[in-house]
């Protein structure tokens, strides 16, 4: 059963050939048997899941019309609040928090049917590349526990590739759905700034956040986008329909695009610490779509290098002011000895916060403080506006950017944890991404001689991610690595 | 020497939409603590804010009626601190590119004659929840008003004296009541007033400036008198003792207002002021208004209360002093104008209203069209005692049963025999009955007797009774002055 996509179980589960309980017991039986080393979950909801499962069974049975997702098990980032359990984003700031209300996209996998079995491990707050952030414990890569998952969705990819459930939500910010996705070889997309609601999902930073689908194929990341994707009037920066319609983004998936235009970084093709063999597999990726009939064209996107800097200051700043409803007073992790309200917030703070969270909020605050606002953070939303510029301006030479998704495979665990700069890295060909707000999507294009998944990435035009999933499809049909996961 | 009282004010008015700045929580209702709050206005993990249309439109609306220029483009800013009732730990607001500006009040100054006093700026933000320190070891955060919404508005450093400053509020406190845009009741704290004060003294050929000072807590009007008084005697005391008090070298201060002592009280330096480190809220969109909007809300902009008193002065020629009266809220200022338009003499409508009408809604706590009577009946009474169906006293008795009931003026007074009796042929015919069978006094009064005063009052008393009280007793005085010649 866990062989099967989430496309061909939704299809099962809906002529009753399997039940949605069948489906829940298989996925509660997984957890129970790999979790121990994936340590993919911070919590799982059995009571929740099965009510869910039970009353899914029961509408099959009685011929009721059920939802798209119907008695498919799905496991979200913990960042996405949830009014059952708890959501911890990671942390221990929130380690105890049990919100009073439903995320909107988890109000919409409900409505479709999906069944949410429990909340991922991440890099705390989402901050991270490898989900070594994480404040209760670290994930394990499926095909190498020695190795990180990547971040900061490291839990929902690894929840993914390690077959407990059939697909899972992540967030992406500069990366956190794709690179994961790559180290964990499963697809992973962040689909356009806006296309998704932000509305329960808690914010780090609020103009790079998106919520996407991790699934072993192409075809099941195009469904759970399909659920979860539209306008939502919470959310004033979700993008309003008559603007950009939601588009049925599985009925010409399979036809492939004619005379495919791809565009390759110039800049990209010089960076230092780009793995050889992932190099070797990208390539051998362009090779394949020529096969197809595509052209590659090598575009340049000039400011490129300063995405990596432009990022570490506009999602800082925004995430130090994010970041400080978490004062110990209303609700979260409240320190315990206090002489005054000034102790409440540093210690709680202190306290509930990991060092990366505390650096990054004191990077960002910096940014913004006063007589430094304008060299540091004005400029780098000058820059970002450049950025974005470029690749709006390469997409309408080429259909679309194609790029490793990571320069590496997944490192070992606690091979970076000294050094946040070189973490940071870890993200160069993800992170102008969410600058630009443009939707990308990893796909597994290899694997290493070390037995470890190359990802793939795919940028296209904004709204455009029907064009992007035939584009990723055209590629995945012509290898079996979505069968390849690990046999845990 | 030569002292200048310089004095900027900042205020802030809670605007009465029905819902809250940024969600759907009802807005200004003493209800429970922590009652009227959500995910989003109580800064939860995952909440985002979403614009209230109409806060906005408030806000512009009392712009215009300030006479502010209002950009196409605004937004939206955090500003960053901690403090207990503020969720979020930052409140939205506006800094750079705020939705109105450059614009002028009309105040009147110490000697009575007008003013303009410049606005600097109007903006939209979030109002804060309320600490409560009562006495017990801990405070207490309530976080229903946490997200009403809030116009600032700031004027520039034009007023000059603890007079112009409190008719600059009450001015204020009036324009945003007549605009329908808020309650604006002081006690409540739903329009606060914090003035900034400092002094320009010269001496010698030199100028010094003391520290700008900012007075807060201020709820009364009184009490933005005595702080600006306080202040101004308070500054010159302490520059006189050290020439160095200067805002050169000790910067902007806060005080508190402490109304039991009336003195203003030291809560923060310029050590401790605050980087606020605004930056765009990330989370809204920018809101840019075309003219047909600018339009739209334009024509919600109402009379103003200057302008009704104005009128009342000039075309209705009513006493400043009534004037004033009348246009204390606006609804009896309208109610007037109502009843005017419809026939009513504005004199005698005035005098309606200020001694009958206004007195009942105080009594009653209420608005002069809440206690029971239409301006169509106002405006029928008025008319009837200027055409003498009634004697002025009747009035209050008409009026006071018209509080209860639906019926015209005229109804009222026929049913309860307070109809008078103006026919001066009929009572022509009854005073010379009643003279014929009083001939002495006649007599005593013709001759000037001591008594004739009282003779007098005694026939016109007599005359009365015979109608019952209906008599019109100016006609019957002045019939029986001619009849006695």
């Amino acid at each position: 059963m866990d062989n099967l996509t989430l496309i061909q179980l939704r299809d099962k589960i809906a002529t009753g050939d399997i039940s949605a309980m069948d489906a829940l017991n298989h996925t509660f039986d997984r957890i129970d048997s790999v979790d121990p080393t994936v340590k993919a979950y911070i919590s799982i909801h059995r009571e929740e899941a099965t009510s869910q499962a039970i009353y899914i069974d029961e509408q099959i049975n009685s011929g009721q019309p059920v939802g798209m997702l119907a008695g498919v098990p799905i496991a979200l980032k913990d960042n996405m609040i949830t009014h059952f359990g708890r959501t911890t984003c990671g942390s221990k700031m929130l380690e105890n928090f049990s919100a009073p209300y439903d995320a909107h996209v988890v109000e919409k996998l409900k409505a479709a049917g999906a069944v949410i079995v429990g909340k991922c491990n991440m890099d705390e707050f989402a901050m991270g590349s490898s989900n070594e952030n994480s404040a209760f414990f670290a994930t394990h890569n499926p095909w190498d526990t020695t190795r990180v998952p990547g971040g900061s969705s490291g839990g929902s990819a690894a929840a993914v590739a390690a077959k407990t459930v059939w697909g899972a939500l992540g967030s992406d910010t500069g990366g956190s759905i794709r690179q994961p996705a790559s180290f964990c070889g499963v697809v992973g997309l962040k689909p356009t700034y806006g296309r998704v609601s932000r509305y329960g999902l808690v914010a780090y930073g609020s103009s790079l956040d998106q919520i996407g689908p991790l699934t072993k194929t192409v075809s099941d990341a195009a469904l759970m986008l399909q659920v979860i994707a539209g306008h939502d009037s919470r959310d004033s920066t979700s993008i309003d329909e008559k603007d950009a319609q939601v588009d049925d983004y599985l009925c010409d998936i399979e036809k492939p695009i004619n005379g495919l235009k791809i565009g390759i970084v110039k800049e990209f093709m010089a960076s230092e610490g780009l793995d050889p063999q992932v190099a070797q597999a990208n390539q051998a990726a362009l090779d394949q779509y020529k096969k197809m009939g595509a052209e590659i064209i090598e575009i340049s996107l000039p400011h490129i290098q300063y995405a990596i800097a432009t990022y570490y200051l506009v999602a800082t700043a925004e995430a130090s002011g994010n970041l400080a409803r978490y004062d110990g007073i209303h609700y979260g992790h409240r320190t315990t000895n206090t002489e005054n309200v000034l102790d409440v917030y540093s210690a709680s703070r202190s306290e509930g916060f990991g060092s990366e969270v505390k650096r990054r909020i004191m990077l960002g605050t910096y940014a913004l403080s006063s007589g430094y606002y304008d060299a540091f953070y004005l400029k780098a939303l000058k820059v970002r506006h450049l950025i974005r510029q470029d690749i709006d301006n390469a997409l309408k030479l080429v259909d679309c950017i194609i790029s490793p998704t990571a320069p590496e495979t997944a490192f070992a665990m606690g091979a970076k944890t000294n050094d946040p700069l070189t973490m940071y890295l870890s993200d160069i060909f993800t992170i102008g991404v969410n600058l630009g707000g443009h939707p990308a999507i990893s796909i597994p294009c290899g694997i290493s001689k070390e037995n470890l998944p190359i990802g793939l990435q795919i940028i296209t035009p904004a709204f455009t991610e029907a064009k992007l999933f035939r584009i990723a499809r055209m590629f995945e049909s012509t290898n079996d690595f979505a069968t390849k996961l690990p046999q845990l | 020497m030569e002292v200048k009282l310089v004095v900027g004010m900042e205020i802030h008015v809670q605007l009465a939409t029905a819902t809250k700045i940024f969600c759907g929580c009802k807005v200004g209702y003493e209800d429970l603590p922590n009652t009227n709050v959500c995910p989003v206005c109580l800064g939860l993990p995952g909440a985002l804010p979403v614009m209230n249309k109409k806060a906005y439109e408030y806000s512009v609306r009392t712009a215009m009626a300030l006479n502010c220029q209002i950009p196409s483009f605004t937004k939206w800013d955090r500003k960053c601190y901690y403090y207990p009732d503020l969720p979020k730990g930052y409140q939205i607001s506006q800094y750079d590119l705020p939705m109105s500006e450059n614009g002028t009040i009309e105040v009147a100054d110490v000697n009575g004659k007008q003013k303009s006093i410049r606005i600097l700026r109007a903006h939209l933000e979030e109002d804060a929840g309320k600490n409560m320190h009562d006495g017990t070891r801990h405070s207490q955060v309530d976080l229903n008003r946490a997200g009403t919404p809030l116009l600032e508005i700031v004027t520039e450093p034009d007023l000059r004296s603890a007079t112009e400053c409190k008719n600059l509020a009450t001015e204020l406190q009036k324009i945003v009541q007549f605009l329908g845009v808020s309650e604006a009741n002081m006690q409540k704290g739903q329009i606060r007033f914090e003035p900034n004060i400092n002094l320009i003294i010269t001496e010698d050929g030199q100028t010094y400036k003391t520290p700008i000072i900012e007075v807060k807590n201020l709820n009364s009007f009184r009490a933005i008198e005595g702080a600006v008084e306080y202040e101004s005697w308070r500054q010159l005391e302490a520059w006189k003792k050290d020439h160095n008090y200067t805002m050169e070298k000790c910067g902007k201060e806060n005080r508190g207002w402490d109304a039991n002592k009336n003195e203003t009280v030291f809560q923060r330096g310029k050590e401790d002021a605050h980087d606020y480190r605004y930056f765009p809220d990330p989370d809204l969109v920018p809101v840019e208004i075309d003219d047909a909007w600018k339009a739209s809300i334009r024509e919600t902009v109402t009379e103003l209360p200057r302008s009704y008193q104005e009128r009342f002065i000039t075309q209705y020629k009513l006493s400043a002093y009534d004037a004033a009266v009348l246009t204390g809220d606006k609804i009896t200022a309208q109610f007037l104008d109502d009843a005017v338009k419809a026939g009513a003499s504005p004199k005698r409508t005035a005098n309606i209203i200020t001694q009958f009408g206004l007195k009942v809604a105080n009594e009653k706590e209420c608005t002069l069209d809440q206690i029971g009577v239409s301006v169509t009946q106002i405006t029928e009474l008025a008319k009837i005692i200027d055409d003498g169906l009634i004697s002025a006293s009747a009035s209050q008795t008409v009026f006071e049963k018209m509080l209860n009931s639906d019926q015209s003026a005229q109804a009222i007074a026929k049913e309860n025999n307070l109809v008078q009796n103006s026919d001066s042929g009929a009572l022509e015919d009854l005073l010379d009955a009643i003279l014929a069978t009083n001939n002495e006094s006649v007599e005593k009064i013709k001759r000037g007797d001591k008594m004739a005063k009282k003779l007098r009052g005694f026939l016109m008393g007599e005359a009365m009774k015979q109608t019952k009280g209906q008599a019109n007793p100016q006609v019957l005085n002045k019939l029986l002055s001619e009849k006695l010649k």
